[in-house]
């Protein structure tokens, strides 16, 4: 029952983007952009599993700058993702810092531990 | 008249029969995830470009196995669930059916399939770490 879209108030088009809803559309955009590394890094183990020569077509494209931008892209998602996670555990287990200013707080944390956790990680492994 | 308390009412499963389901898994998942990712980003980037015979035998171990097919499976389950409410949130009708369908089906099928490679690569001629 289709009638013609009725006319809707802007959002966000004049909505000034803030570091509470930054982050979490991040969390929603990292958590499912993650797929995309997964199924490269699944495609890869499925290579080992089947022998010398589709490992080599993997391990070049992994290899390749492509698969080191979606590696790198990968890994710093995943741990965005995962400190931006700890935040919505720590909310939904104890209930406390929904204040804002305590959100926002978390929120540059949560950016600047990606970065710091995403460098110590290239560095150590 | 129906005599109930203000806690009565709020009690129970809701009206999709799943009461706080989704929200309890996700936790469960996320505090497995939080152990299991830094232990699997240990196992698995160092092995990131490495030669055939190095990877193989690598896998063939237990514990990178076992780190790598449990963060894979706990990870897409977890995926599935996040995605799952993503698509909720921004579809309805016949798109919403068929993305959920879809998202189910890829989120399994990715978990079988590095299980599977996972089996495949381990070596039948005994424990050898």
């Amino acid at each position: 029952m289709k009638h013609k879209p009725r006319p809707l108030s802007p959002h966000l088009q004049i909505y000034k983007p803030q570091i509470t809803s930054v982050t979490s559309i991040l969390h929603r955009i990292t958590g499912n952009a993650l797929l995309v590394p997964v199924v490269l890094l699944v495609w890869w183990l499925w290579s080992i599993a089947s022998g010398q020569a589709s490992f080599n077509l993997v391990n070049s494209i992994l290899t390749s700058w492509i698969g080191d931008l979606i590696m790198l892209c990968g890994l710093w998602g995943l741990w965005y993702h995962f400190l931006a996670g700890l935040r919505h555990v720590y909310w939904l287990t104890t209930g406390q810092g929904l204040a804002v200013h305590t959100a926002e707080r978390f929120g540059y944390a949560i950016i600047i531990g990606t970065c710091v956790l995403t460098g110590l990680t290239l560095i150590l492994f | 008249m129906a005599y109930i308390t203000a806690r009565k009412r709020a009690e129970g499963l809701g009206p999709a029969h799943n009461g706080t389901h989704h929200a309890w898994s996700m936790i469960i998942s996320s505090i497995s995830l939080l152990i299991l990712i830094p232990l699997f980003i240990a196992v698995v980037v160092p092995a990131i470009g490495a030669e055939y015979s190095t990877v193989a035998s690598y896998f063939a171990r237990p514990y990178p196995a076992v780190i790598t097919g449990l963060t894979i499976s706990v990870g897409m389950y977890h995926f599935k669930e996040g995605a799952h409410v993503m698509i909720t949130d921004y579809s309805t009708g016949s798109w919403r059916a068929v993305l959920i369908i879809i998202n189910a089906c890829l989120s399994y099928a990715i978990i079988a399939i590095a299980l599977f490679a996972l089996v495949r690569l381990q070596n039948s001629s005994g424990i050898h770490i």
